[in-house]
């Protein structure tokens, strides 16, 4: 299968990091088309390409843009504001866009901001992608020397470590100086966003995709791809995989050939026992499952899951599935902003009950408790975050239900000690342990 | 005033709204202050923003990586979230903690342990943070390197042989 590269062209494996070698290939070519058209031009070549979101909503990019109100209907000033806040468990390839191509993502900007008539952007950067800020800084100061700009400002502003800043209204709370806490929707930051003005929050991979499809043209971007799935996708493999990496891949690709042929297959001769597609927050495919899917969104919403942030997480047959059941849930109580009670709660109550089954401690009636738990976040909360610990949770229970009464039952873990993720330590345990007196 | 306060004022006029400049403000100052936020730091925050050292502190809270703790010299941070958990990331906790003798959530005058969720290096696990910058593929055996890489002592690769006649 030809695996055109979109995102990476032009980068034969290695980093277009000087402006000149990017020019070379091409660069700023499709800015300088951009600004010859109208921004409804622009809007109507991202929605002829069939661009979807990249940041795991999958939203068509075009039509959110063309949300943002003309600057005639409101006498505000229009934002653009770029989410490189990557941080759901199993996800890297933003950091790798920013790393390896960071003219194409800084020329997407440019357009996106030409498209939504906006001479303000933010680029809101998660504060561990040290490396990938300087890379920014750096790419930045090389436009502003050839006067890429024009009459733009982008300012990269960091975040400090919470994951909950990835969704877009925490997201925009934190960038106004405040605690990252989502906000009630409607209105939707195209009406009401950044310092309650229009605001289009994009996706790294988004934003730069869209400088591919202005190079290529709208309809010749949608050829790629699948239907409902357009184009080509940055898929993070990792896991018990040989080779985990970012894979440039059509959507459509067999999840089967990405773990097999391109992820080398499942190292150390183990096999694989269950696959998490779409980032942590998706639910997870049996190993029979997985063998019959293709990554794209049709394909894995009939399977019951979704394409999320393209973040494919191999699982051999070493993993206990209430251990990966207790680290995904202890991963959401702590990144739990606390705003609302379903998610603050019973993120902390499915940890407990998880915990309690893995020690060997669980009774029938705690199954039950973990359902009726589960039950009373779904749905009830602001923001996905509680959400998504319930779904993926719920989903190693229905699926691996017989390793969860087999913890009960035996009144242990009946991996006695040999599961590859025994004793893991998260964050959230060592605050326990940091009050526990430790045992001599 | 303070080197602190101008730059500040620097970073608030890169805003439309002044208060967005609180997290880089207190960045900037965690970075000048040794790696933490002290009751000192927030004043200074505060001042140089017109907002209150409680307001600054309810926002540092909220954000791991601001630190209201005295740090070590070298911050070590392992990803223990599932991508680096499946392939060892335990392992490798449990070698720092004993090759620096302390356990993960302990600090020193020389090092802070700390175990931390998903630092977005899945593909490369395990990913270990020291001082910020990311090392990839860490594995257990590697881990003695990097604590005499960090306490400045030249590292022996050590010889099997050697340690059979010892």
């Amino acid at each position: 299968m030809s695996t055109p590269e979109i995102v990476f062209a032009g980068c034969n494996g290695g980093a277009l990091t000087e402006i000149a070698d990017y020019e070379a290939v091409g660069g700023f070519q499709a800015l300088a088309k951009a600004r010859a058209l109208t921004p409804d031009d622009v809007i109507a070549e991202l929605k002829a390409s069939n661009l979807r979101g990249r940041g795991g909503a999958f939203f068509p990019t075009g039509m959110k843009w063309s949300f943002v109100p003309k600057p005639d209907k409101l006498d505000k000033p229009h934002y653009l504001v770029i989410n490189a806040d990557e941080s759901e468990p199993g996800t890297f390839k933003d950091r790798e866009i920013m790393l390896r191509v960071p003219f194409r993502f800084l020329e997407g900007a440019l357009i996106a901001a030409h498209a939504i008539e906006s001479t303000h952007v933010f680029i809101y950067i998660r504060g561990e992608y040290e490396a990938e800020f300087e890379v920014l800084v750096a790419s930045l100061e090389q436009m502003r020397a050839k006067r890429l700009l024009g009459d733009v400002t982008i300012v990269l502003h960091r975040g400090a470590g919470a994951y909950i800043c990835g969704e877009e209204t925490a997201l925009l709370e934190s960038l106004e100086g405040k605690r990252g806490q989502p906000r009630t929707k409607p209105p939707f930051p195209a009406i009401a966003g950044l310092y309650a003005s229009p605001t289009a929050v994009n996706n790294v991979e988004s934003i730069t995709t869209a400088t591919s499809v202005l190079e290529l043209g709208g309809e010749e971007y949608a050829k790629l791809g699948v239907e409902n799935s357009a184009g080509t996708r940055v898929f993070s493999l990792s896991g018990n995989v040989v080779n985990g990496g970012n894979y440039e891949l059509p959507h459509g690709f067999p999840l089967r050939d990405l773990i097999n042929d391109i992820g080398g297959g499942i190292a150390d001769g183990r096999t694989l026992k269950a696959v998490i597609p779409g980032g942590s927050s998706t639910v997870v495919l049996t190993a029979d499952e997985a063998n019959t899917v293709t990554l794209d969104f049709t394909s894995l919403v009939g399977a019951g899951t979704a394409i999320g942030s393209a973040a494919v997480i191999a699982i051999d047959d070493r993993c206990c599935m209430v251990q990966l059941a207790v680290r995904v849930s202890q991963f959401y109580q702590h990144e739990s902003c606390g705003k609302c009670t379903p998610c603050r709660v019973g993120t902390k109550w499915l940890t407990t009950i998880l915990q309690k089954i893995e020690d060997g401690r669980g009774t029938q009636a705690d199954m039950d408790l973990l359902v009726s738990v589960a039950e009373r976040i779904n749905g009830k909360c602001l923001c996905p975050l509680g959400d998504s610990d319930a779904i993926a949770v719920m989903s190693y229970f229905d699926k691996f239900r017989d390793e969860f009464q087999a913890h009960i039952d035996e009144g242990g873990c009946p991996f006695h000690g040999s599961s590859s993720l025994d004793q893991l330590l998260a964050p959230v345990a060592m605050h326990i342990h940091e009050h526990t007196p430790v045992h001599a | 005033m303070s080197a602190l306060y101008d730059e500040i004022q620097v970073m608030r006029a890169q805003y439309p709204e002044s208060l967005s400049a609180v997290m880089p403000a207190l960045q900037l100052a965690q970075e000048r202050n040794g790696g933490w936020l002290s009751e000192q730091a927030f004043r200074d925050v505060a001042d140089a923003l017109d907002l209150t050292p409680a307001y600054c502190l309810s926002i540092a809270s909220f954000y791991d990586m601001f630190r209201l703790e005295p740090t070590g010299e070298h911050v070590i941070e392992v990803c223990t979230n599932v991508s680096c958990g499946l392939k060892g990331a335990q392992q490798v906790v449990e070698a720092f903690e004993r090759g620096l003798e302390m356990r993960a959530g302990e600090t020193t005058d020389d090092f802070t342990l700390r175990t931390v969720e998903c630092l977005g290096g899945c593909g490369w696990a395990t990913i270990v943070a020291v001082d910020n910058r990311h090392r990839l593929h860490v594995q257990a055996e590697d881990v003695p390197r990097i604590v005499a890489e960090l306490r400045g002592v030249e590292w022996v690769e050590p010889d099997d042989e050697a340690d059979v006649d010892a």
